[in-house]
C-alpha cells in the first residue's frame, strides 16, 4: 500500500491488517513510555485546508509517538492565503522529502491528485464530501473491538448523507466487513443513486430497532438556510435519535463534533451504551498504524516497539 | 449562401486538385462510389470515372481507398479571443478546425468582454480574414454582457454580420427577457442558439447526478436542470413563431422535449457533442477534471442511447464539438475546483467513427450527414460534392489509428478529452471554401515520394 486515498480502494484484508496493527498499537498505549521509534528521522507534513480538531491532533500525535518530524501546514496563514495552487503547495513541500502528506482539502479528489505530485506516501484525512478513509477505520476498529465481527451486523446511519464524506466511507468499509448497512434520513439529504453502492434506503426511523448498530451524522445548521430541513427543529422531531428511539441494545456512534439537541439528545450521547469517547481514543492507535503500514510496514512483519526492529530505519550515526 | 459568401477566412489561392480514385461519400446529395474528384475555381468540378479525370495543371492526391466525405462544420467552438488568446485564438482555433476536417465553424460570444457589440464583431471577422485557415462565423450574445438582463441590439449586430445569437456558457434565466429576445428575432433575424440550463437546478453541481456522484460526494447537476428548460424555451419559441438552437444536447429527457417540440411544428434544432455521444459519467469516477469535466456534464448510458438514437431519428440533427479550451493550471485542480470544458475540434470525427461506426453503432453515412448539418440551422449552405458545389471536402484514411496527443495538438490547449486514446480513422486533406486548409504532414511527403 503505496497510500491511504480513499476506503474504495482498499481490500477487505487490507483494512483487517490495518486493523491488526492497531490493535498492537493500543498495547504501546498502556505502557508508561508511549513512543516508539519506527519512524526516527523521518518527516511527515499535515496539510489541512479546512478545519478539524480530532483528525489533525490525532495524526499529529501518531507521528510523534512513531517518532516522526513533523511540520504542520494550515491553509489559513500560509502562502495559500497568497493564492498559491495545491500543486505548488504540494511540490514545495516535498522538496523537505518528506515520508508522507496527510492532507485534508474541500475538494473531491484532491489526495489523489496529490499523490500524482509528491514522491511521499498521501493519506486522505478528508477530501470534500468524498471519502474520510481514516475515519472509518477507526470506526470499524471501534466496533471490531465492541462486536468481535462485522459479519452480518445490521448498521444505520442516519443523517446528512448527502454532504458526508464519513457516510460514504464508512458505508464502504461497513459492507466490506460484511455488514448490512441501511442509510436514513429526509430525502433531500439522501444522495439520489446511492442504493447502487449496496444499501438500503429509508426514510423513517420506524425500523430503527433492528439495528444493531446506529451511526448518526452531524447536520450542519446552515441546511436549514438551504432548503434541506425546514427547520432543526421539524427535523429533529424525525430524526434524532434519543433513549426513547434508542433501545437499550443498540450501539450508538457519531464522527463528531455533535450538534447536541439536533442529531442526538444529550443522554443519548453519555448513555453507556455510546462509543463516542472510543472513537476518539481509537483515533490515535488507528493513525499511528496507518502511517506504520505505509511508511514501514509493506508486507514485512515488523515487531511494533522491540527497539530498532526490522521495520526501523537505518539508525542516525550509522551509513545508510 | 456559400460558406465564403457568409462567414469570414483569410483569403488564398484556390485548390486545384484531384483525389485520384477516393471512395466518395455524401448521403445528401446522394452520391456513394469511386470518383476523381476534380475541385477547381472554388468549386467542386467533377466527379469523374475514376483514373479519368484531367490533370492537368493540378495537383494529384492519390486517394485510392481513401475517403473523401462533405467537410464537416461545427455550430459550437470557443476560440477564447478576445480575452483569453492564452487558451485558444481565431489562428490556432480555426487551424484546430482543419485538422479536424471541417470547413466551417461558428465561434461561441462567452468572450472577455462578450461579443456584445457590432465593433466587437467587426473586429473579430477582421481577424478572421487576416488569419482563419477555415471560414469562421461570429455569434453575438442575446444579452448585454451574458448578464441575461437586457437585448443586445440585435438588429445592428446583425448588420456588423453576427450569423445568429448565443449566451453559451450560460443559460438565460428569465423567461421574460427570453420570450423578448423570440419576438425580437423577428426583426434581425438570426437563429438563436441556447445553453439550457437552469442554474437553480444545477446549484454547485460539478456533474451528472445519479449513482456516481453520489459515490464521490460531489454535487450533482440533474437531467431535469436541461429539459426543463428545453420545454420552456420550446414552448416560447412556439408562442412567438421564433427559431431556437438547443446547444448540447446531453440527457435522455432533453431528447424527448426536443423531439416532442419537433412533432409539434416548433421551429427547433438540437447538436450533439461527441463527448457525450462516446463517453458516460462512469468516467468521472477517475475525477480526471482534464478529460471529463464540462457542461453538460456526461450523463448515464442510458442517456448515451438516446441521444445516439437522437442522431438516427433526427432529432438531433448535427454533432457540435463545444470544443472549450483551457490551460492546464485552470484544470491542474480538484475536479470541482476545474474549469468547465474540453477540446473536441481535432478528434470529433475520428472518435465518433472508432467509437459509434466501428462498433455498428451507427452507419458512416450517417455520421458524415450529422457531422455538416451544423450549417443548415444558421441559415448557412451545407456542404455538398455535388459537382457545382463549393469545393468543401475532407479526405480520410479510415484504417490509420493514431494515438491522441502524442504529436500535440493544433489546438493551443490539450484539455482533450481523447488524450491518450487510440483512435481508428483520420483526416489527411481538408479543402474549405476552395482553398487547403489542412493537410497531414506524412501524406503529403508520402504523395511527393
Amino acid at each position: 500500500m503505496k497510500h491511504l486515498l480513499a476506503i474504495e480502494d482498499l481490500s477487505r484484508e487490507q483494512i483487517e491488517a490495518i486493523l491488526d496493527r492497531a490493535e498492537s498499537f493500543a498495547e504501546v498505549g498502556r505502557r508508561d513510555i508511549k513512543k516508539v521509534p519506527t519512524l526516527r528521522g523521518r518527516t511527515i507534513v499535515t496539510l489541512f485546508y479546512e478545519s478539524s480538531t480530532r483528525t489533525s491532533s490525532s495524526f499529529e500525535l501518531a507521528a510523534k509517538r512513531l517518532s516522526a518530524d513533523l511540520v504542520s501546514v494550515k491553509a489559513a496563514g500560509s502562502s495559500v492565503d497568497k493564492g498559491e495552487s495545491l500543486k505548488d503547495t504540494v511540490a514545495t513541500l516535498s522538496a523537505y522529502d518528506p515520508a508522507a502528506i496527510v492532507i485534508r482539502h474541500p475538494y473531491a479528489g484532491a489526495a489523489q491528485m496529490v499523490a500524482g505530485w509528491t514522491p511521499a506516501a498521501v493519506v486522505n484525512a478528508g477530501d470534500g464530501k468524498h471519502e474520510h478513509p481514516s475515519q472509518a477505520l477507526l470506526d470499524v476498529y471501534t466496533l471490531r473491538r465492541r462486536l468481535g465481527t462485522l459479519e452480518g451486523r445490521r448498521i444505520w446511519i442516519v443523517g446528512d448523507v448527502l454532504h458526508s464524506r464519513v457516510a460514504r466511507s464508512n458505508l464502504i468499509a461497513f459492507q466490506r466487513l460484511g455488514a448490512e448497512v441501511t442509510v436514513c434520513g429526509p430525502p433531500t439529504l439522501i444522495p439520489r443513486g446511492i442504493e447502487e453502492l449496496g444499501c438500503e434506503v429509508s426514510h423513517s426511523l420506524e425500523r430503527l430497532g433492528e439495528a444493531e448498530v446506529v451511526y448518526a451524522l452531524r447536520l450542519q445548521n446552515e441546511r436549514m438556510r438551504e432548503s434541506f430541513v425546514p427547520s432543526l427543529r421539524e427535523y429533529a422531531a424525525s430524526f434524532q435519535i434519543d433513549s426513547r428511539r434508542l433501545n437499550p441494545r443498540q450501539l450508538l456512534m457519531h464522527p463528531g463534533p455533535v450538534n447536541r439537541g439536533v442529531e442526538l439528545s444529550g443522554e443519548a450521547i453519555d448513555s453507556p451504551q455510546s462509543l463516542i469517547a472510543e472513537q476518539v481514543a481509537a483515533g490515535l492507535v488507528v493513525r499511528m498504524a496507518i502511517l506504520y503500514e505505509l511508511l514501514a510496514g509493506g508486507e514485512r512483519p515488523a515487531p511494533v516497539g522491540a527497539g530498532d526492529g526490522a521495520g526501523a530505519p537505518t539508525p542516525i550515526g550509522q551509513p545508510a | 449562401m456559400s460558406l465564403r459568401g457568409s462567414l469570414d477566412v483569410r483569403p488564398g489561392e484556390d485548390a486545384h486538385l484531384v483525389l485520384r480514385r477516393a471512395t466518395v461519400l455524401d448521403p445528401v446529395a446522394g452520391i456513394e462510389g469511386v470518383h476523381d474528384v476534380v475541385l477547381r475555381d472554388g468549386e467542386i468540378a467533377e466527379l469523374a470515372a475514376p483514373g479519368e479525370a484531367a490533370v492537368e495543371g493540378a495537383e494529384v492526391l492519390e486517394a485510392e481507398g481513401l475517403h473523401a466525405f462533405p467537410a464537416f462544420f461545427d455550430p459550437h467552438v470557443h476560440l477564447r479571443t478576445p480575452g483569453h488568446e492564452h487558451k485558444e485564438d481565431v489562428e490556432t482555433g480555426t487551424r484546430a478546425a482543419a485538422a479536424g476536417g471541417y470547413c466551417g465553424i461558428l465561434a461561441m460570444a462567452n468572450t472577455e468582454p462578450p461579443v456584445s457589440t457590432a465593433a466587437d464583431v467587426a473586429a473579430l471577422r477582421e481577424q478572421a480574414r487576416a488569419g482563419a485557415s477555415v471560414p469562421v462565423g461570429f455569434l453575438a450574445t442575446v444579452t448585454r454582457g451574458m448578464a441575461g438582463q437586457e437585448l443586445t441590439e440585435m438588429v445592428e449586430l446583425r448588420e456588423a454580420g453576427a450569423v445568429g445569437f448565443s449566451d453559451d456558457g450560460l443559460p438565460i434565466v428569465s423567461a421574460r427577457v427570453m420570450r423578448r429576445a423570440l419576438q425580437y428575432q423577428r426583426l434581425c433575424g438570426g437563429t438563436i442558439a441556447l445553453h439550457e440550463e437552469d442554474p437553480e437546478l444545477s446549484g454547485e453541481g460539478a456533474m451528472h447526478e445519479g449513482p456516481v456522484s453520489a459515490a464521490l460526494g460531489v454535487a450533482g447537476i440533474p437531467s431535469v436542470s436541461e429539459s426543463t428548460m428545453i420545454a420552456r424555451d420550446a414552448a416560447l419559441a412556439a408562442y412567438e413563431d421564433a427559431r431556437i438552437h438547443v446547444q448540447h444536447l446531453s440527457a435522455a429527457e432533453s431528447v424527448q422535449a426536443v423531439r416532442a417540440a419537433k412533432a409539434a411544428g416548433v421551429k427547433i434544432s438540437a447538436e450533439a457533442s461527441p463527448h457525450h455521444l462516446c463517453l458516460t459519467d462512469e468516467e468521472v469516477r477517475s475525477l480526471d477534471p482534464h478529460r471529463f469535466k464540462m457542461n453538460p456534464p456526461l450523463r448515464r448510458e442510458a442517456d448515451r442511447q438516446a441521444l445516439i438514437e437522437g442522431l438516427r431519428d433526427g432529432t438531433v440533427e448535427c454533432v457540435a464539438s463545444d470544443h472549450a479550451p483551457h490551460q492546464p493550471e485552470e484544470k491542474d485542480v480538484p475536479f470541482e475546483q476545474a474549469a468547465f470544458g474540453v477540446t473536441g475540434l481535432e478528434t470529433a470525427f475520428a472518435a465518433l467513427h472508432t467509437e459509434l461506426v466501428l462498433s455498428g453503432t451507427i452507419e458512416l453515412g450517417l455520421l458524415v450527414e450529422r457531422l455538416a448539418g451544423g450549417a443548415a440551422p444558421f441559415g448557412i449552405e451545407r456542404p455538398s460534392l455535388a459537382p457545382g458545389s463549393e469545393a468543401n471536402v475532407v479526405l480520410c484514411d479510415l484504417g490509420a489509428e493514431w494515438t491522441v496527443g502524442e504529436d500535440g495538438y493544433e489546438s493551443r490547449s490539450a484539455n482533450s478529452w481523447c488524450a491518450g486514446r487510440t483512435l481508428t480513422g483520420r483526416v489527411l486533406v481538408t479543402v474549405a471554401a476552395g482553398q487547403v486548409a489542412f493537410r497531414l504532414r506524412s501524406f503529403s511527403l508520402g504523395v511527393a515520394a
